[in-house]
This record gives C-alpha cells, sequence and structure tokens, in this order.
C-alpha cells in the first residue's frame, strides 16, 4: 500500500512540475492522471496492489470534498444577499447539462441499436 | 466552562488533531446516516458532513482556518485521489477507444452548457459580476474551478463552495433525470454526470458501478481540460458580444 501511495505522489509530483515549468493552465494532479494512464497503456494495466489502493482511495472520495465544502461557512453573506440567481442557476443548470450530455451521448452511441432501447 | 475544560479547549483548538479528528467523524455519522436511509440520494454524504461541522464550528466559535489547519490533511489527499482515477479510467480503455469520437462531441456540448447556462441564468436573475464568473466554472473539479475564475476576475473561495453545491446536486438528481429521460447505459450515464458535476458525481457515479465511475472520471477529467482551455477567452468574448 506504501509503495502503491507513493508511486500515486510521483505521478502528481511530477504533474506538478510540469505545470508550472510548461505554465500549463491544468492543475498537476490531472497531468498526473493523465501520465499515470498513459504509463498503465504502455504497462498493459496497473499490478494487484496499486489496483487495490486506488479503489480503497477512489472508495472514500467524497471525504475528500468535504473540507473544502465547509468553506461555504465564509460566503455567509453573499449567499443570503445573492441567494435567487445563484441556487436557480445552479440547479436549472446542472441538471441541464447533465440531461444535454447523456442525451447526446446516448444518441450518437445507440443509433444502431435502436433509440431509447436498454442495453 | 470549569478551567480545566477550558485549558483542555485551548490546548485542542490549537492543535490540527481537532480540525482532522472532527471532520473524520463527521464524515463516519454522514455515511451511517447515508447507509441506514438505503443510499438514498437526498442525505448526501458530502451534504450531510459539511452541515455537521459548519454547526460545530459556528457553536463552538471556531474560524474556518483554525478548522482548516486539521482538515487540509484530508484535502491534500484530493490529489494523489485524481491520480489515482488513471486506473479505473485504464479498466475501461477498450470501450473507451471504441466511442471516442461520440464521447469528445458530448464533451464539448456538455461542458458549453454547464458553464454558459448558469452565466446566463444568473445574468437574467441579477446577480453580480463576481459572482457570475465565480460560477463558469462551478461543474469542473475545485482545483482547476479556482483557477479559471481567478482568470475571469471571481472569487475563487466562492467557486469552491460553488462547485461542491454543483457536484452534490448532481449527485442527488442525475437519477432522476436518467429515469426520466430513460438512460440505462452506465457508461453514458457515467460520462454525463463526470462532466456536469465532477468528482463528487465521479464518487456518486463509483457507488453505482466501476464502468459509471470510470467514465466519469474521464468526463470530469477532460471537462477539467477543457474549460481550463476554454473559459478564460469564451466569456470575454461573450461579453463583448452582449456589451
Amino acid at each position: 500500500m506504501i509503495g502503491a501511495l507513493t508511486l500515486l505522489l510521483v505521478f502528481q509530483l511530477v504533474g506538478e512540475v510540469l505545470v508550472r515549468a510548461l505554465d500549463l493552465p491544468i492543475p498537476g494532479p490531472v497531468v498526473g492522471m493523465g501520465l499515470l494512464f498513459v504509463t498503465l497503456i504502455v504497462r498493459r494495466g496497473p499490478g494487484e496492489q496499486l489496483r487495490g489502493t486506488a479503489n480503497g482511495v477512489l472508495q472514500h472520495l467524497s471525504l475528500l470534498f468535504v473540507p473544502a465544502g465547509t468553506g461555504v461557512m465564509l460566503h455567509f453573506q453573499r449567499l443570503a444577499d445573492e441567494w435567487l440567481p445563484l441556487s436557480v442557476a445552479l440547479v436549472f443548470s446542472t441538471l441541464l447539462s447533465i440531461a444535454v450530455a447523456a442525451l447526446l451521448l446516448q444518441r450518437l452511441t445507440h443509433r444502431t441499436h435502436g433509440r431509447g432501447e436498454s442495453r | 466552562m470549569t478551567p480545566v475544560l477550558g485549558e483542555i479547549w485551548v490546548y485542542l483548538s490549537a492543535t490540527p488533531l481537532l480540525g482532522l479528528t472532527l471532520t473524520l467523524l463527521a464524515y463516519q455519522a454522514a455515511l451511517w446516516l447515508y447507509r441506514r436511509a438505503n443510499h438514498h440520494p437526498l442525505l448526501n454524504p458530502v451534504m450531510l458532513a459539511v452541515i455537521m461541522l459548519v454547526l460545530v464550528l459556528s457553536v463552538t466559535d471556531t474560524s474556518y482556518e483554525t478548522y482548516f489547519d486539521g482538515a487540509q490533511f484530508v484535502h491534500f489527499l484530493l490529489g494523489p485521489a485524481t491520480v489515482a482515477l488513471a486506473i479505473p479510467l485504464y479498466a475501461q480503455w477498450g470501450r473507451l477507444r471504441s466511442m471516442l469520437v461520440p464521447l469528445l462531441a458530448t464533451l464539448v456540448a456538455g461542458s458549453l452548457t454547464a458553464a454558459l447556462s448558469a452565466v446566463g441564468i444568473a445574468a437574467l436573475l441579477g446577480a453580480s459580476r463576481e459572482s457570475m464568473m465565480s460560477l463558469a466554472p462551478k461543474s469542473v473539479t475545485t482545483p482547476i474551478a479556482m483557477g479559471v475564475a481567478e482568470r475571469l476576475g471571481g472569487l475563487p473561495s466562492l467557486t469552491a463552495v460553488l462547485v461542491i453545491c454543483t457536484g452534490i446536486l448532481g449527485a442527488i438528481c442525475a437519477r432522476y433525470v436518467y429515469r426520466m429521460l430513460r438512460i440505462d447505459d452506465h457508461a453514458v450515464r457515467g460520462f454525463a454526470i463526470g462532466i456536469a458535476s465532477h468528482g463528487i458525481g465521479t464518487a456518486r457515479a463509483f457507488q453505482v458501478s466501476e464502468q459509471a465511475g470510470a467514465f466519469a472520471a474521464l468526463g470530469m477529467g477532460l471537462n477539467g481540460l477543457l474549460t481550463a482551455a476554454s473559459l478564460p477567452w469564451v466569456l470575454p468574448w461573450l461579453e463583448r458580444l452582449t456589451g
């Protein structure tokens, strides 16, 4: 597990260094994910240990958003002032983008099987 | 408070231990509730944990900065967790390669819908420019969104909150949208929620199936790249266009 964790951190570190060196507008961990993905394709898959650790971390992905979410307490005043535009925009835009993306991808990939038919 | 309790409190509030432990306790409690309610999407664990933490911090008059001294250790793990998304992604490589063009077309449409519809609705309802620019990158993962908001002239810390709200909303509502539109394919479901509600949507998709999770991770990663590259010039251009 420590070996796998080290590997994840090394890829993140390389990602962070690349982002700064090349002045990319993308966060380091995303570049690290891309590099690890390419590495896995070249090496034809992750080892047992890496797979296990990754699944362990991703199972509790939700937990990792809690500290940033708690930052809501810094913005109570603005949220109280602009709650209507912000909440309507959030709800409608989120629903709309899920619907648009899902319908489009469904159409583009299931043309041959007939629309609306489940796989 | 008795003097002894007061002393203990002074000690506790000065170490990172308290913020860290509180975060984990709140999450455990939230998970317990979520499981008791049979994984009902309305009881999203991130939302429950945040509500509990805000209540505890307000009641004890603890500042967010003090709390974050401890919670940053959890926050830090977002980095390696993002890197780890490469593994489920690789597991879906075969299917992914076969639908590359539809995925890219969907990405562009979904990404623009997410950003422009949010800004448009907020503008119609009279939001401030700062809020609109903080809202624009709400569908992508927190670190990218904060960087984009800063470039656009929004408030990065407000963006972090709006991003989390978007994630929770997507995680709660997606299943109803899919049921209504009769979308059954887990690859399609995952990709759409990943585009619209990033990591929290992805976390939710992993609870449904590994395939949904992998496609959500892909949607999240790609939308992060596209949004970072496109919004900083699309929005100023639109602003000039609409005066």
